[in-house]
């Protein structure tokens, strides 16, 4: 596409997270994963006739943690509204949700962009409402199934300012959001499973332009990957659009992840007449200072916060940093085993690498890991006071995953223990140097990379045990010293 | 004597003193109701069995000396209570196989106190109506005169207690649904302050102005049960969680000095003479009872009625988007898809003044009429609310006629939408305020009843109890009752 | 203030209540009467004043993030018109607002 520079992209998202609560947000049924169909469905779930919502109260320290963890206003008193439509998986007939005064306004996220860069993301909003229940489709001739076991479960929902430019800035935005919200606890924020959605909105305009393009609405897209590719296709498709003379419909899209194409969702254009109002059987809820205070204490460090302290405190680069912040469970680990091992930088590398291939080939949450902050911090100090090489650590390291038993335990048991003596590394690269006298000529005769060769098989005479740089230094002696015979 | 014509009181009395038996008292009231509920209607369903079942426990409870506090007395509850296992239709067709999964903290309350359940009332369908002219299940007659209508919508409640077919009743209120029947019926009838009652199982109209009331033939009759009816619910947001107080205590309360207002406004619409003498003489009463009474001025209150009948229906049409046919209540045949299922369903379950409801609330809350409606009556509410707070400074109740007149005919005002609306101008402006207010009788015109209504400032149910019970001490409006 | 044919078939559907065209003309003069009452509404100056969406000048009370319903899914279902496999059914739906 020859113009693409002559276009820009207008992009908001709007990202519902589910709240982990143990009950609903207006009733006490349960919002346990999984149940039989119509088994976590109480009569105010339900919508019978003649309930009423009763609010839970966990559900106003979440939003509050949130509002704060965004550098929003927490509005008091927030206002509970029914917004109006018609789903057989909204029995009410309306959602209980808020319009004027949610709990969370005006505040911002700074997201790092790909060129170290930080870019501050507005956030609208934030509001409370209700989910509805599930249809499910299959197995019923000319039927839907409707469970209402998910109606009622609290939402979230976070709405930032048009003010992300490109597919990859919404993510590292997603991103953001998923890792405060994994971090305040407030929910597992796992797009597969649906306890985090996002709706991009998306629209185009000729770069300098101020006044925004038409813009659509495209949901069902459940991972971070398929978000950035159903953005990329909506500006791509948009753009063609326009140029091929066409007008952008405002319209509902759905992304099809099997053909990368995003296609208009069928509804009738008034229907979308909402009819907002105040709810009238919940009072405006009044947030006190002291309230607010209290949720505040709770609050964990973010991860911005504490990427900056890994960055500054145990000097690691601002890469290293990021991902290791970018999960509380990963940056408490790493924590750990720092205390441990006293080398944050060679501990960062261990978890990036040894650690987390091991944490992602067997699909472990990390406080299931196979070897504890403790083990791994202690491995690390035995190769920092040379006990064992760093080869060596890594067998180590995947015999005490398997074992699960210490680092010291294997060393000795299997006779691990790095050769640092020095007589006894002379022997052995006397030793070498006299089985291979081509190799010898030929080095002396200029060939150098031959170095590598002898390396190799001192290692190999010490069965890995031999510490290398005393061998490289030895070596180069000993291979200089060594007459022609 | 029979049973049946003592006030609940006195049958609390009896059963208490061993003059009669819970069992005995009810069955009277069954033999009543199968003999003559059939010329008026007022019944929905009767729980014959499930009454027995409970008197029988009442009259065991008695013997042993462990009586619960309304023990043994049979009442009804409109048919907008649910009320766990029985019936509950709201008096419509949309609800017309509804058994409720769950009883109504009114319904558990007063069973708590021992109270037997006779029946479900009729009603107006979804409480919208005051004629009760609109039930699914055929109309209600008054029974002062079978060819005119008892009121709505409590009108089966007023008519099932005036006709001696329990000793008191259920109801509920959102623009006067218990005082207007009361008025027409010859009963008193108290809608107390907006969160007073729980409404949690109280089918809902408009969820802002429903409350929960009763409907007796005495003032003592209704501060006995409204004691056990009030009360903080955690299940309802919008309950009051304050004391109640003990009413049967306050009904004794002097009220010489009892400063009462009268709204000029009301005063100087078009009454009927039969209506304005009857006020007055009430007011004489009460000057005789050692009451003071002073003109007050209620600048918006012809607001009251487009008020209420923008914010009435804006919220039932809410309300009401439950009933869809999908997990209870009336579904259409063979519904062709979703949207068939939902239009037909609702056309053929819905009645046309609930329908007509519907549309002009949604009407109300479209885009582009919100603010000049909703918002704008919202706003109006206010002014009608200060209005209140500004009389409530120099007075202590309101006084006015309940209704512009006595009932009317059946068929008379059904297809004027307007016409019947306008039967609530006194009792709708209690309602947008949250405040309590009471209806008596206070005369009889041509064979039918005319009621009397005060209004009080919030939660001051015992002071509207004791002027009634004392205007009850020295008239004998209360005491006549239809030859039925 | 009188409503078209177009807006009056708007709000039935937005209500979901179908309407018979034969009913078109009463059902459209009856609300107009209704609207009519509306009119007051507009001759008064509400600057300044504050909606009054509740009587009680309150905050909305919480409940504690306790498990307490059981479930009941056989009772609550007894009066549904059409449920299988402890699902409801309706017709297919295709696509929606979720």
């Amino acid at each position: 596409m020859s113009n693409i520079n002559q276009w820009e992209a207008v992009i908001g998202l709007e990202i519902h997270v589910q709240l982990s609560t143990n009950s609903k947000l207006f009733s006490g049924a349960s919002t346990n994963f999984g149940a039989s169909p119509n088994t976590q469905a109480c009569n105010v779930d339900l919508a019978m006739p003649g309930v009423l919502p009763v609010l839970n109260e966990e559900v106003l320290k979440m939003a509050i943690k949130l509002g704060i963890a965004l550098n929003a206003n927490i509005n008091s008193p927030t206002i509970f509204a029914r917004k109006n439509y018609f789903y057989p998986d909204s029995p009410k007939g309306y959602q209980i949700s808020q319009m004027d005064k949610p709990i969370v306004e005006d505040g911002f996220l700074d997201i790092e962009l790909e060129d170290g860069s930080v870019k501050r993301i507005g956030v609208t909003r934030a509001h409370l409402e209700e989910d509805a229940g599930k249809s499910l489709h299959e197995d019923f001739e000319g039927q839907s199934g409707i469970d209402l076991n998910r109606a009622g479960t609290p939402l979230i929902e976070i709405v930032s300012e048009p003010e992300i430019s490109t597919p990859e800035e919404a993510v590292a935005y997603l991103k953001s959001i998923h890792s405060i919200i994994r971090y305040l606890n407030i929910s597992d924020g796992n797009m597969a499973e649906g306890s985090m959605r996002c709706d991009a909105n998306v629209s185009v305009r000729k770069v300098g332009e101020t006044e925004l393009g038409t813009r659509t609405e495209t949901k069902n897209v459940n991972s971070f990957r398929f978000v950035e590719k159903a953005i990329h296709y909506e500006i791509s498709r948009q753009i063609n659009e326009i140029e091929s003379g066409n007008t952008i419909t405002q319209e509902t899209r759905l992304y099809d992840s099997q053909k990368n194409t995003t296609r208009p969702m069928r509804s009738k254009e008034f229907a979308n007449d909402y009819r907002y109002f105040p709810e009238p059987d919940l009072l405006p809820v009044i947030l006190e200072e002291d309230f607010i205070n209290s949720v505040k204490k709770l609050m964990p460090e973010l991860p911005n916060e504490k990427k900056i302290r890994f960055t500054e405190f145990y000097k690691l680069s601002k890469y290293d940093s990021s991902l290791l912040a970018a999960d509380k469970d990963l940056a408490d680990f790493f924590e750990e085993v720092v205390q441990e091992s006293n080398s944050p930088k060679i501990s960062a590398n261990w978890i990036m690498g040894e650690f987390l291939a091991e944490i992602n080939k067997e699909n472990l949450d990390i406080n299931k890991s196979k070897v504890s902050s403790k083990q791994l911090g202690v491995l690390i100090r035995r190769i920092e006071d040379s006990t064992i090489s760093g080869k060596i650590a890594k067998e180590v390291f995947e015999k005490m995953w398997e074992s699960s038993k210490d680092a010291d335990e294997i060393i000795s048991n299997q006779g691990l223990k790095q050769v640092t003596d020095v007589s006894e590394i002379e022997k052995m690269v006397k030793k070498v140097i006299k089985n291979n006298p081509d190799q010898l000529k030929k080095y002396h005769s200029g060939k150098d990379r031959l170095f590598g060769f002898f390396v190799g098989q001192v290692m190999k005479e010490s069965q890995g045990k031999a510490n290398p740089a005393q061998v490289n230094q030895i070596l180069k002696d000993k291979l200089k010293k060594e007459p022609i015979l | 004597m029979e049973l049946n014509e003592f006030t609940l009181k006195e049958q609390l009395d009896g059963l208490r003193d061993s003059s009669f038996s819970s069992t005995e008292l009810t069955q009277d009231y069954l033999k009543r109701i199968k003999a003559k509920d059939p010329s008026i209607n007022s019944y929905i369903t009767v729980t014959e069995e499930l009454a027995l079942k409970q008197a029988k426990k009442a009259d065991d409870r008695y013997n042993k000396g462990q009586a619960l506090a309304l023990d043994g007395i049979p009442i009804a509850h409109k048919d907008i209570f649910c009320t766990e296992d029985v019936l509950t239709t709201c008096g419509s067709k949309m609800l017309s196989n509804f058994k409720a999964p769950y009883s109504s903290t009114v319904v558990s309350k007063l069973f708590d106190e021992g109270v037997v359940m006779l029946g479900k009332t009729n009603m107006d369908e979804f409480a919208m109506g005051s004629s009760n002219e609109t039930s699914f299940f055929g109309e209600v007659k008054n029974p002062w005169n079978l060819d005119y209508v008892p009121g709505g919508s409590s009108g089966g409640s007023a008519a099932c207690v005036s006709a001696r077919l329990a000793s008191a009743a259920t109801a509920t209120d959102t623009g006067g649904s218990i005082r207007q029947p009361a008025a027409l019926c010859g009963l008193t009838g108290i809608k107390p302050t907006y969160g007073r009652v729980s409404r949690y199982g109280m089918i809902a109209f408009a969820s802002s102005l429903d409350q929960g009331g009763v409907l007796t033939r005495t003032a003592e009759d209704a501060a006995i049960l409204l004691a056990s009816m009030s009360g903080h619910d955690p299940k309802d947001s919008t309950s009051l969680n304050i004391e109640v107080p003990n009413y049967t205590e306050e009904i004794g309360n002097n009220i010489s000095g009892l400063k009462i207002g009268l709204p000029k406004e009301f005063f100087n619409q078009e009454i009927p003479d039969h209506v304005r003498k009857s006020t007055e003489e009430a007011i004489e009463v009460y000057k005789d009872l050692g009451a003071e009474i002073e003109e007050i001025s209620f600048p918006n209150i012809d607001l009251s009625l487009p008020v209420y009948y923008v914010l009435a229906p804006a919220e039932c049409s809410a309300n009401l988007s439950r009933y869809d046919g999908v997990r209870y209540g009336y579904r259409c045949e063979e519904p062709k898809n979703l949207e068939d299922l939902y239009m037909r369903t609702r056309d053929e379950g819905f009645g046309p003044e609930v329908k007509r409801r519907i549309l002009i609330g949604t009407y109300a809350l479209s885009a582009g009429y919100y603010d000049a409606y909703y918002l704008k009556a919202q706003k109006c509410r206010r002014l009608i609310a200060n209005d209140f707070t500004e009389a409530f400074k120099s007075v202590d109740v309101i006084l006015s006629p309940t209704t512009p007149g006595t009932s009317f005919k059946a068929g008379e005002k059904i297809n004027d939408p307007i016409d019947m609306y306008l039967q609530d101008i006194f009792t709708i402006p209690a309602n947008l305020a949250g405040l309590p207010g009471i209806s008596f009788p206070c005369g009889n015109h041509n064979g039918l009843p005319l009621g009397l209504q005060l209004v009080g400032n919030s939660l001051e149910e015992g002071k509207l109890l004791s002027a009634a019970h004392h205007f009850q001490t020295v008239t004998n409006w209360h005491k006549e009752l239809p030859e039925f | 203030m009188s409503l078209s044919d177009k807006e009056l078939k708007e709000i039935a559907y937005l209500a979901r209540i179908n309407i018979d065209e034969n009913n078109f003309p009463a059902l459209k003069g009856e609300l107009d009467q209704i609207l009519g009452l509306f009119e007051k509404l507009n001759l008064v100056n509400t600057d300044g004043i504050e909606a009054m969406s509740h009587p009680l000048d309150l905050s909305q009370p919480t409940r504690k993030d306790e498990v307490t319903e059981i479930n009941q899914r056989e009772k609550m279902q007894e009066s549904a018109p059409l449920v299988q496999s402890g699902l409801f059914l309706v017709p297919k739906v295709i696509e929606g607002e979720n």
